[in-house]
């Protein structure tokens, strides 16, 4: 749908650019766009080791891949899953958008953006040098103590997944804090903080989230630095250290860590439904507000990843009920989201479609993910497949999902063009199928006491049939991706050129030309409502003509 | 921004304090400590580092007033009790070291160093950035307008602030 709100085209920016220029870049919306460079150069690493898993895992006694090998894969898989592909995207798409939407021209430290981005991706590129050193992590994601340790791993992995994500912490820290000086200090005149766009209004809380949870991971990884190197004594248990002390301090990190996946994907779907329904967010306070207490619960609930440790009845009885509480303001925003979308004209567009799909996986995964808040089932299906399913429930369906959505809904803006509509649904129902085909059945294998991170099992009645079908599954993910990136590939190539405003857009990124060049806006537009963009299109229904 | 930097800061060195109390239970540090650390020489460093505090917030004032001299005296005076405060750590080090308390000879090795080691590594990121102040102010940066000074002036006191925690912790709950 064209709107009728058109600005003339100043210039092609980023067409005639030298490689030089990308390197040298300061500007907010090229780092935005390397940022998702990066993660989908990792994505297909990471995706073709997801692939070769499932390939190991499709039939029972397998043997194409070793236990050694199997463990670096799966490692890897989580590690650059997590730290390098949906943080930089969803930082990407922060990055670029924030300042657009709070009509600013740029962060408020350009510079340090640059680092922030180069710094991460060489943590990255360190992190995979370890193949070359002689043998990647093999500890999993979490990496847990005492098996992190230099006499139990003797491959120098660790040691560089320990200096990767240092490095990569440190850059996601430091855009964490130039987000924040952004949004607080750059927002345009009239423009409250009770106005910001609701994926703003993630944006802040996600970083305040960045600033404070990524710090005992880098202390962590500092103390498991000197175990290694310099024969220090925190987690080694052989040694008088506390493998537990390694424990609370990753999940202290890594629980927010999860809800940093998230939030930035609620803002991704609140603009999203707004937008294709035609209409306000159904309680903007509440998404907000509800958004400032998951951050402060998050801080609250690591031990439930550690309910199978043994820390007793009373502490475990305190997580299990502060992880309950969880579930009320992740409740809240599913149903403003169907609030919002209820009486509106929807335009199923593939950017909606990945929303609406994304409140019902995220449904699912947020039902399996309470379901260990009750202490007794966590003991049953810990470390099961159980657990695989719930997180990529969650993962996948709310955080990779919000990706594509916002790639469809932005493209336009990021590029000039329009990814084409048909392929891209296409892309989304192989997609969607794919995923439930890989991830439902392994409900039931863990249920059934399949257990993750083991490279083979026995030809069980059931077993090689579901995982058979988890297996196919992921091939179609992968067949669906192969779709994305032929879609993208093609709209660069000779796309449908697209307006500054394709789907009639109610927030200030809409306002500014098709392609933006290094200056956002030339001017904006006086802020009075939530809508300003809105306000600016049809004054005669401006939001704050009728009432906030 | 340097409030942010500061709040990230402030968890990075409560995880490191987690560590070391998480210790206190098991390894007999009440003993070593008392045994092993000189309780009177640290006081007297570490008095010296809270005094560059002091120092730093009267360079603040005279720049302030305008008073460039002044400045650049009460900024070289922050500088050198930041650098006699390292010299105390280095020799206490040396001492420990020449008495084979080291990084992996005990639980307390390894915590103490690490602690310290970390706020010594801020202290020594602090005096860097000190003497590039310094220079600004030889330099006649700062005849103009800037919060440049009062930006650094946070992360110096919170470096110090820390060190009155750790302090605490490591030197004189023992002897309560």
């Amino acid at each position: 749908m064209q709107s009728s709100y058109e600005i003339e085209q100043p210039r092609a920016a980023y067409k005639d650019y030298k490689i030089l220029r990308w390197l040298t870049t300061v500007d907010h919306k090229e780092i935005g766009i390397m940022y998702l460079c990066m993660a989908t150069l990792f994505f297909v690493v990471a995706g073709l080791f997801a692939l070769l898993m499932r390939t190991q895992l499709a039939v029972a006694n397998n043997h194409f891949l070793g236990p050694n090998i199997y463990n670096q894969v799966f490692t890897m898989h989580g590690v650059t899953m997590i730290f390098f592909v949906m943080v930089p995207a969803l930082l990407g798409f922060q990055v670029y958008f924030i300042p657009m939407m709070i009509g600013a021209n740029d962060t408020a430290y350009p510079r340090m953006n640059a680092f922030s981005f180069w710094i991460t991706f060489f943590g990255g590129l360190l992190l995979y040098f370890s193949f070359a050193a002689g043998g990647a992590p093999n500890a999993g994601w979490f990496n847990y103590a005492p098996l992190n340790e230099y006499n139990y791993s003797d491959s120098p992995g660790i040691d560089y997944y320990c200096v990767g994500l240092l490095l990569a912490g440190t850059g996601t820290i430091s855009t964490g804090v130039n987000l924040i000086v952004t949004i607080l200090k750059y927002r345009a005149p009239g423009m409250s903080l009770k106005q910001v766009p609701l994926f703003v209004w993630m944006g802040l809380v996600n970083s305040f989230l960045i600033v404070a949870a990524l710090p005992s991971l880098n202390a962590a990884l500092s103390m498991l630095l000197l175990d290694r190197q310099l024969h220090a004594h925190f987690f080694n248990t052989a040694s008088g250290g506390d493998a537990l002390l390694w424990q609370h301090l990753f999940w202290l990190f890594g629980h927010p860590e999860v809800y940093i996946l998230i939030l930035p994907a609620f803002g991704i779907y609140s603009e999203v439904f707004q937008v294709f329904s035609g209409k306000r967010i159904y309680g903007y306070a509440f998404v907000a507000g509800s958004t400032v207490a998951i951050a402060l619960l998050s801080f609250g609930v690591w031990v439930h990843h550690m309910f199978a440790t043994g820390l007793g009845n009373t502490v475990n009885a305190f997580f299990g009920a502060s992880s309950m509480l969880i579930g009320v303001p992740t409740g809240i925003k599913i149903f403003n989201w169907l609030g919002t979308m209820y009486g509106g004209s929807i335009r199923l567009t593939v950017s909606m479609l990945f929303a609406i799909a994304f409140l019902i996986e995220f449904t699912i995964g947020g039902l399996s993910g309470i379901a260990f808040s009750i202490i007794p089932i966590d003991w049953q299906v810990t470390d099961s497949y159980y657990v695989v399913a719930h997180l990529h429930y969650v993962f996948i369906g709310g955080s990779l999902f919000s990706v594509f959505s916002g790639l469809f809904y932005w493209f336009p803006k990021m590029s000039g063009r329009m990814l084409d509509e048909k392929l891209g649904k296409i892309f989304f129902w192989l997609m969607v199928l794919g995923f439930n085909m890989t991830f439902f059945v392994q409900h039931f294998l863990g249920l059934m006491g399949m257990p993750r991170r083991v490279y083979t099992y026995p030809d069980l009645p059931r077993f090689t049939l579901l995982n058979l079908v988890s297996s196919c599954g992921a091939l179609l993910m992968g067949v669906a991706i192969l779709v994305l990136f032929y879609n993208v590939y093609k709209t660069l190539k000779h796309g449908k050129p697209a307006s500054n405003d394709p789907w009639d857009g109610f927030t200030l990124e809409w306002y500014s030309w098709a392609l933006p060049g290094m200056k956002n806006f030339e001017e904006v537009p006086e802020v009075k409502s939530r809508r300003p963009f809105f306000d600016e299109k049809y004054p005669e229904k401006a939001d704050w003509k009728n009432n906030d | 921004m340097m409030w942010l930097i500061i709040g990230s800061e402030a968890i990075f060195f409560i995880s490191l304090i987690m560590g070391y109390i998480v210790f206190w239970r098991t390894g007999h540090f009440q003993s070593t400590v008392k045994a092993m650390l000189d309780i009177k020489l640290t006081s007297v460093f570490s008095i010296l580092l809270f005094t560059s505090s002091f120092t730093f917030w009267m360079a603040e004032r005279e720049y302030k007033k305008g008073e460039q001299k002044k400045l650049q005296i009460w900024l070289l005076a922050t500088i050198v009790l930041g650098i006699v405060f390292m010299v105390g750590q280095g020799h206490e080090y040396y001492g420990l070291l020449s008495r084979n308390l080291t990084l992996s000879s005990s639980e307390f090795g390894t915590s103490f160093y690490t602690l310290t080691g970390f706020h010594g590594l801020h202290v020594i990121f602090g005096i860097i950035m000190l003497i590039i102040l310094f220079i600004l102010t030889l330099q006649g940066f700062f005849q103009r307008k800037t919060t440049l000074l009062s930006t650094i002036g946070i992360y110096w006191h919170f470096v110090d602030a820390v060190w009155l925690v750790v302090f605490t912790i490591i030197y004189v709950v023992p002897y309560l």
